[in-house]
């Protein structure tokens, strides 16, 4: 262990730290956003609503990240007719390109968490709604929804875990963000021990304040759900 | 009796030997595979190349058996420091810096490095043939280093990860252009050709069978042969720093071979010209 290098490695590394957050979580909300709409034609009884999105979780989930990081760089940069479309000062970027993969895999992966978690809310409270005369929004968004966000949310946290530990596949495409960095550390320094245990840490204390924060909600969501029971009077 | 036999066989086995010198029969030697004509995957998932050519020659006056196996640049030394392979020989420049992690033998190539830029940039003529030895600046190089700066102020540049070219670059374009370090000289072709990046710095014969393909149409090669500062003397072949048996052998094989024009001949079936080392050091 050579500490000069680790040293180095913590003072170079955390720079790449804004790359790999802006990925993650851009990435995390945007799939998010498309994910709640999915979600709910996936729980859909409906044939015709849920087997499109099927197909389109069952390809992202079952493929993997960075085969789809690899068609959307490099392979759609082959074709000629998205290099001339009004895509392409998007898509020429790397980081964009990174951002659109990591965006359709997490709301594959997303949608079928929140599915699990639609399906999971009791029958009773959708009936409930419904006899007070709820429309089919409303129930969904005032009842269903947000059942679903505290059924789903032990699930979800791993998902951002593992957003942000797949973040590093960036790297692969000349993104310099944490393991970017690193790999270009190492080249210089022909160190990897010492900067890669540098670069795990660092992501280790990200998933740890992530899991953190989320048992946090948890917590309050669970206070909400079970009120303390009254003071008991003598 | 029986002793005796054993001891003369012992002496023959000894004398057999005494071109290679050395206990170990079985060598294991890495290269890169993605930077033809140096070295490449053939259509048979072998590695072939002018490094696998040469090291299988200076296998045969070693008089070990010889395995090549793949292995990405990326990390190439380190593997071989931890003992994942016994060689390097990917078109490896010799440099200060790696000699500070691992031994070279004397080299067995010379070979220099050029920039190549997309036709379509319109760039300002410049000399191709012109060649530049970084070793040591004085104004007049200085100044072909400032004109090329100047065209390529705001462009974005492509290299090869962990490549001295990457460090070049960086020292010279760092501060006027974006530079995008890859994992492959493939990647950085597909790249080049998608106009992700305007350019590019690499091995002259990298490029050379990148433009000779169909693809390389698009671009062409600018400015002067670069060599010689941070490329340092020329390819050898890595090895780890105590294993000072081998890199003998490496270095009586590499002599011998230049001596009987051996490398002249597969460097020039390899590459159309001669770039065996001038002088042995």
């Amino acid at each position: 262990m050579n500490t000069a290098i680790a040293l180095e490695a913590l003072v170079t590394l955390p720079r790449g730290l804004v790359l790999t957050l802006a990925l993650t979580f851009a990435s995390l909300a945007a799939g998010f956003v498309i994910s709640i709409p999915l979600s709910f034609l996936r729980a859909s009884s409906n044939p015709w609503a849920s087997a499109p999105v099927l197909a389109y979780t069952y390809a992202f989930r079952g493929t993997p990240l960075l085969v789809q990081l690899f068609l959307i760089y490099y392979g759609i940069g082959q074709l000629p007719l998205v290099r001339q479309s009004f895509l392409w000062p998007v898509m020429r970027e790397p980081f964009w390109c990174a951002f659109v993969a990591f965006t359709l895999n997490s709301a594959a992966h997303t949608t079928e968490v929140l599915r699990g978690g639609i399906q999971a809310v009791p029958r009773g409270q959708v009936e409930a709604a419904k006899a007070l005369g709820l429309s089919g929004f409303h129930t969904a968004r005032l009842i269903v929804f947000p059942l679903t966000i505290r059924i789903a949310l032990p699930a979800y946290v791993n998902e951002v875990v593992g957003m942000l530990k797949a973040s590093s596949l960036a790297s692969t495409i000349t993104l310099l963000e944490i393991t970017g960095l690193a790999r270009q550390l190492v080249s210089e320094t022909f160190a990897p021990y010492e900067v890669f245990i540098v670069a795990g840490g660092l992501y280790l204390l990200f998933t740890l304040l992530i899991t953190q924060l989320f048992q946090v909600l948890e917590l309050h969501w669970a206070r909400a759900r079970n009120p303390p029971p009254p003071a008991r009077s003598l | 009796m029986k002793r005796t036999i054993a001891l003369s066989l012992c002496a023959l086995v000894i004398c057999a030997n005494n071109a290679g010198a050395m206990d170990r029969k079985i060598l294991t030697i890495a290269s890169e595979g993605a930077s033809p004509p140096w070295n490449a995957i053939n259509a048979d998932g072998q590695l072939a190349g002018f490094d696998v050519d040469v090291g299988r020659d200076l296998c045969r006056r070693m008089n070990v058996e010889c395995t090549f196996m793949p292995q990405d640049w990326d990390g190439i030394i380190p593997a071989l420091t931890v003992g994942k392979f016994d060689a390097i020989m990917s078109g490896m420049a010799i440099t200060e810096k790696r000699k500070k992690s691992i031994a070279f033998s004397t080299p067995y190539a010379g070979g220099f490095n050029q920039l190549v830029m997309r036709k379509d940039l319109a760039l300002p003529a410049t000399d191709t043939s012109s060649k530049l030895d970084l070793t040591s600046i004085d104004a007049e190089k200085q100044a072909v280093i400032d004109q090329l700066q100047g065209a390529l102020t705001g462009k974005t540049l492509g290299v090869l990860r962990s490549s001295n070219s990457e460090a070049v670059l960086n020292e010279l374009f760092g501060k006027v252009a974006t530079i995008r370090s890859y994992d492959s000289q493939d990647n950085m072709h597909l790249d080049l050709v998608a106009e992700r990046i305007d350019g590019g710095l690499a091995d002259y014969f990298t490029w050379k069978t990148f433009l000779d393909s169909n693809d390389g149409g698009i671009a062409m090669l600018y400015g002067p042969q670069l060599s010689g500062g941070l490329w340092g003397p020329g390819v050898g072949v890595g090895l780890r720093q105590d294993d000072r048996e081998l890199i003998a052998a490496f270095n009586s094989a590499i002599e011998a071979a230049r001596q009987d024009g051996t490398l002249k001949r597969l460097s020039e079936q390899w590459f159309n010209i001669d770039v065996s080392p001038r002088v042995s050091n």
